[in-house]
C-alpha cells in the first residue's frame, strides 16, 4: 500500500463507522484511490459479525466450524488486514452520536472524542430481529445471532443439546456449525411455511450459488437425522424448575398438532434489523418497507442518505455479506465522485449486482418470513420489553384505554418499552406488530422510535478528565 | 361546535384546567394539536418542588402542592408521586448566601427549609463530594412521573364531562361579540364564552392574534437517564446554578437535567440534544457524586418548552379582549404549579376572580429590555469542556 500512501490526502475528511465486509470495502476502494479514511470499529478485529474471529492464543479451529466457507473468511480477513495498515484504523472504538459534520466516539480508554468530518460512511450492520414467546427470557434462550457471535468469536457452544427456532437461513447455518463443534442439535423449528419458500423461488435463483448452498445445507441436516420443521408455531420455552433455564420447546406443527422436542439451549432469531441510529443522528429520512415490515435509512443509487453521509451493508439494506462488500464499495465511489477524484470507475456494473443481490434478499424475506400474524397472540404475560420488564399485556392495556398510545414513541413513553439498556433494539420491532395488531392498524402507522445520541449507553467518566 | 370554554393546549395547564373545571359541571373542549402532554408536560424531569421559587410564585405553587399530596385520591392514580424531599447544593459562598435568602423566604411563606453547612450535609449525604458549602434541604417537595400525569389528568377530565380533540391544530381565531371563534386544520368552526390560551412554546401564536406577544422563546431542556442502580440517592437534588439537577427513581435509575438548555424545533416537534450538552452534565454530575462516575448513560431527551425573558409565566387575563386568559410560558419549572394554575384559571373563568396573588404574571408587565436581551442559551455549553 505503499503506492497508495505516497498519494494520500485528507487524512481525516472521511470517516467510516464499522470494520466488517462493507466497511472494509469501503475503505478498500477509498485506499486505492489514495484516501486514507479513519475507520472505526466498536469490535477489537475486523469482521464484523459474519466475519467475526476468535482472539489467535484460543486456537479456534475455524476451518473446522466453518467448513468450505472458511476460504471466503480467510479472504476477507487477508484483505481486511492489508486495508487497516492503511488507513487511521480505530478498533476498539464506540461510534455513539453524530451532529453537525462530526462524529462522537469513545475511545479504547472510554473517553468522549470528537472527530470532524467532510464525508461519513455508515457501515454500522444489523442485530437479530426477534419475536417473543412464552419463555423466551430464560437463561439458555438466546438470540440467533448472539448464539453465533459466542460460537465465533469464543469458540463456545450455548449448549449441548440445542434447538434453533424462528425463521432465518441462518438458522440452518448457525445447527449446522454447532453439530461441526460437538453440539448435538435437536430441530430446527422455522415457522415459515415450506409452500413459502417455494413460491419465494424466482426471486431466490437471483443468487443460484448462494440458493443451492443453502438447499444443500437443508439436505445435509436431514441426512444427519436433525429433525427439520416447516411452518411451526412456538408456544413456549419450557422452563426446567430448577434454576436450570430452558429443558424444552412446545410448538404446534404445520398441521397444528402440539410438539415439543427437549434442549438445554435455543436460539431464536427472524433474521436482522438495521443498526440505523447514527443514520437517523446524522439526518437520514426513513421509509417503511412493507415486505421486511421495517423501517430502512433513504438512499439515492449512490447510498448516499444525507448530504455527506454515505451508506453501506446491513445497516441501511438487509442484504447479506456479499451485498454488503458491494454496497461498501459503491458508498465509497460516491464519496470520491463528491470530493472531485477523478478516474473513479463506472459503478453501473457494481449497482447491476447489488441490485441482483437484493432481489435475492427479498426472495429470503418471503422464504423466511417475519410471522407478524403472530404478534396478537402473544400471550399478555410474556415479557416484550426484557430491559424494562414490559408484558404484551401492559402494552395492549396503554394502547386501549383513553389518552393512550397509538404509535410506538407514545407507547414507550406510557409503558416504559424500549426505555431500557438496549434502546429498543430487541422490543421496538415485536411491539410495532403488537400494537398493529391491537389497534387493527397498519405496522407503519405505529411509526419508529426516535433516536438521541449516545445510541449505545456510555458511563458518565467519559466526559470527564483522567483515568476511567 | 360551542361550548362555554375553549383551552388550546393540551398540556398540563390545559388539561388540569379542563379537570376543575369539568369537575363544577363546566362544559370545556381542549383543542391539542398532537396528543396530550406530548411536549414539555411529558418529557420534563418531574420536580414538585417548591423551594426556591421566586417570591411571587409561592402562593401559586403551595396550592398546587396540596393536589399533588392527594392525587391519588384525585385522579385515582398516584402518577408516581414520591415524598423525595430536594436539596439545593451550594458550591460557592454565594451561592451559600443565595440558600439562607431561599430558606428564610420559604419560611415566611410557611414551607420549612433546613440549612445545613458542609459538615452536616456530608453526614446526612456522604455520597455529594467536590466543593460542597453546604445545602437547603425542604422536605415536603416531591417528585412525579411526568410521563404518566397529563394523560391521567386528561382521563379524570373525559370522564367529568370534558371533551379533547387530539390532532386538531388551531388556524385562526378571532374575538367575536363577547366570545371567541377558533378554526380548526379541518375547517371547523368552534365558538366559546371563554378562551384559555395553554399553548406552551407555541403561545405566542395565539397571544399574537389579540397583539400580546410576549418576549418567549423555545428551547429544549436537556435531560438524560442512567442505567439502574443500588438506591443511595434519597432527594432530589440540584446545584443552584441549575447545571446539575438529578434523582434516583425507585427502580434506581437516577434522572438527570442540566442547564443550559439546548436548542428546539418547534415545527418539526423535535429537540434534539446536542452530545456536548449531555457531555457537560455528565462531567458535573461524576464531579458532584463521583460513585456515579461508572454509571451508564442509558438514555436521552429533552421536549419543547416556553421560557420568557424574566423566567417568570404569563397567567391572567388578557389585557386587550375580554374572557381571554393566558396560561403559558413557565420556563421549565411550571410542572409543580400546574393543578394550582388549573384551579386559578377555573376560578377566573367560574368566579371572574382567584384568591391567589397573580399580578405578577401578566401579559402587559413586558419592556423593550425585555425583548432586547432576549436570548435562548441554546448554543452555550461549558466552556472549559476539553473535548477536541
Amino acid at each position: 500500500m505503499a503506492q497508495a500512501s505516497g498519494r494520500k490526502r485528507d487524512l481525516t475528511a472521511v470517516a467510516i463507522v464499522g470494520a466488517g465486509p462493507a466497511g472494509i470495502a469501503a475503505a478498500a476502494t477509498l485506499v486505492a484511490h489514495g484516501v486514507r479514511p479513519v475507520l472505526i470499529d466498536e469490535a477489537e478485529m475486523p469482521g464484523g459479525q459474519v466475519y467475526r474471529r476468535p482472539p489467535d492464543e484460543i486456537g479456534h479451529d475455524m476451518a473446522r466450524l466453518l467448513g468450505s466457507e472458511v476460504a471466503g473468511f480467510r479472504r476477507f480477513h487477508d484483505s481486511a488486514n492489508r486495508v487497516v495498515q492503511s488507513v487511521d484504523y480505530r478498533p476498539s472504538t464506540l461510534a455513539w452520536g453524530v451532529q453537525d459534520g462530526a462524529l462522537w466516539t469513545a475511545t479504547p480508554a472510554g473517553k468522549a472524542e470528537r472527530l470532524k468530518f467532510g464525508a461519513l460512511i455508515l457501515a454500522t450492520g444489523a442485530t437479530d430481529r426477534v419475536l417473543p414467546a412464552k419463555g423466551w427470557t430464560l437463561p439458555g434462550v438466546f438470540a440467533l445471532g448472539g448464539s453465533q457471535a459466542i460460537l465465533k468469536g469464543q469458540g463456545c457452544l450455548i449448549g449441548r443439546r440445542v434447538a434453533f427456532c424462528g425463521s432465518s437461513p441462518l438458522l440452518y447455518l448457525a445447527a449446522l456449525q454447532h453439530r461441526r463443534m460437538g453440539a448435538e442439535v435437536v430441530a430446527v423449528l422455522d415457522t415459515t411455511p415450506f409452500a413459502a419458500k417455494v413460491a419465494a423461488l424466482p426471486n431466490l435463483t437471483a443468487a443460484p450459488g448462494v440458493l443451492l448452498r443453502g438447499l444443500g445445507l437443508m439436505a445435509r441436516l436431514r441426512r444427519w437425522g436433525i429433525r427439520i420443521e416447516h411452518g411451526v408455531r412456538l408456544v413456549e420455552f419450557v422452563d426446567d424448575g430448577h434454576g436450570g433455564g430452558v429443558s424444552a420447546i412446545r410448538y404446534r406443527d404445520a398441521a397444528g398438532h402440539p410438539g415439543e422436542v427437549a434442549c438445554d439451549a435455543a436460539a431464536l432469531g427472524y433474521g436482522l434489523r438495521p443498526e440505523s441510529q447514527l443514520a437517523e443522528l446524522a439526518g437520514c429520512e426513513f421509509r417503511y418497507d412493507p415486505l421486511f415490515r421495517q423501517w430502512f435509512p433513504v438512499m439515492d443509487a449512490g447510498q448516499r442518505g444525507a448530504p455527506g453521509v454515505y451508506l453501506a451493508g446491513d445497516s441501511s439494506t438487509i442484504g447479506g455479506a456479499e451485498a454488503a462488500a458491494v454496497s461498501g464499495a459503491i458508498a465509497a465511489g460516491s464519496v470520491l465522485r463528491d470530493l472531485g477524484i477523478r478516474n473513479v470507475p463506472d459503478q453501473t456494473p457494481l449497482r447491476r449486482k447489488l441490485n441482483r443481490l437484493l432481489r435475492f434478499q427479498a426472495g429470503l424475506a418471503q422464504a423466511f418470513a417475519w410471522p407478524s400474524d403472530v404478534a396478537g397472540d402473544i400471550p399478555d404475560d410474556v415479557s416484550v420489553c426484557r430491559c424494562e420488564a414490559v408484558t404484551a399485556g401492559e402494552l395492549r392495556a396503554a394502547l386501549s384505554r383513553p389518552f393512550g398510545a397509538d404509535e410506538l414513541n407514545r407507547l414507550k413513553a406510557q409503558t416504559r418499552c424500549g426505555m431500557g439498556r438496549c434502546q429498543g433494539r430487541y422490543c421496538e420491532l415485536a411491539a410495532g406488530e403488537i400494537a398493529a395488531a391491537a389497534l387493527g392498524r397498519d405496522r407503519e402507522a405505529m411509526g419508529r422510535l426516535r433516536g438521541q445520541a449516545p445510541v449505545k449507553p456510555i458511563p458518565l467518566s467519559a466526559a470527564t478528565d483522567g483515568e476511567a | 361546535m360551542e361550548t362555554e370554554t375553549l383551552i388550546i393546549g393540551g398540556g398540563l395547564m390545559g388539561a388540569w384546567t379542563a379537570f376543575f373545571l369539568s369537575g363544577w359541571g363546566h362544559p370545556v373542549t381542549v383543542l391539542e394539536k398532537s396528543r396530550v402532554g406530548a411536549q414539555a408536560s411529558g418529557v420534563n424531569y418531574g420536580n414538585l418542588r417548591i423551594q426556591g421559587r421566586h417570591a411571587s410564585e409561592y402562593p401559586l405553587s403551595l396550592r398546587a402542592q396540596e393536589v399533588w399530596e392527594r392525587i391519588e385520591s384525585t385522579l385515582g392514580t398516584t402518577c408516581e408521586v414520591q415524598a423525595t424531599g430536594h436539596i439545593y447544593v451550594a458550591q460557592t459562598q454565594e451561592q451559600m448566601e443565595k440558600l439562607e435568602r431561599v430558606t428564610a423566604e420559604a419560611g415566611e411563606f410557611g414551607h420549612p427549609v433546613e440549612l445545613r453547612n458542609r459538615a452536616e450535609t456530608l453526614r446526612v449525604w456522604p455520597w455529594l463530594a467536590g466543593e460542597v458549602i453546604g445545602t437547603s434541604h425542604a422536605p415536603r417537595d416531591c417528585t412525579a412521573n411526568p410521563r404518566l400525569v397529563t394523560p391521567a389528568v386528561a382521563r379524570a377530565a373525559a370522564a367529568q364531562g370534558a371533551v379533547f380533540l387530539e390532532g386538531i391544530e388551531v388556524t385562526d381565531v378571532s374575538a367575536v361579540g363577547e366570545g371567541f371563534e377558533v378554526v380548526t386544520c379541518a375547517g371547523e368552526r368552534l365558538r366559546a364564552r371563554h378562551l384559555v390560551n395553554a399553548a406552551g412554546a407555541w403561545a405566542n401564536e395565539i397571544a399574537a392574534k389579540f397583539g400580546e406577544r410576549v418576549p418567549m422563546f423555545a428551547a429544549g431542556p436537556p435531560q438524560f437517564v442512567t442505567e439502574a442502580l443500588p438506591h443511595f440517592i434519597g432527594p432530589s437534588m440540584q446545584q443552584v446554578d441549575g447545571r446539575v439537577i438529578c434523582r434516583q427513581v425507585a427502580r434506581g435509575n437516577v434522572v438527570v437535567a442540566g442547564y443550559p438548555r439546548g436548542p428546539s424545533d418547534t415545527v418539526g416537534n423535535r429537540a434534539p440534544v446536542p452530545p456536548h450538552k449531555t457531555l457537560d452534565t455528565m462531567r458535573r454530575l461524576a464531579r458532584l457524586v463521583p460513585a456515579l462516575a461508572g454509571a451508564h448513560v442509558i438514555r436521552v431527551w429533552s421536549g419543547i418548552e416556553g421560557y420568557v425573558s424574566d423566567m417568570l409565566p404569563v397567567l391572567g387575563r388578557s389585557m386587550t379582549v375580554p374572557n381571554l386568559i393566558h396560561a403559558f410560558g413557565f420556563c421549565g419549572h411550571g410542572f409543580q404549579l400546574s393543578p394550582g394554575v388549573g384551579i386559578v384559571v377555573s376560578e377566573l373563568i367560574m368566579d371572574g376572580a382567584t384568591p391567589t396573588p397573580i399580578e405578577a404574571f401578566g401579559a402587559g408587565r413586558f419592556t423593550e429590555a425585555d425583548w432586547a436581551g432576549l436570548t435562548s442559551h441554546a448554543d452555550e455549553f461549558d466552556p472549559d469542556l476539553k473535548i477536541v
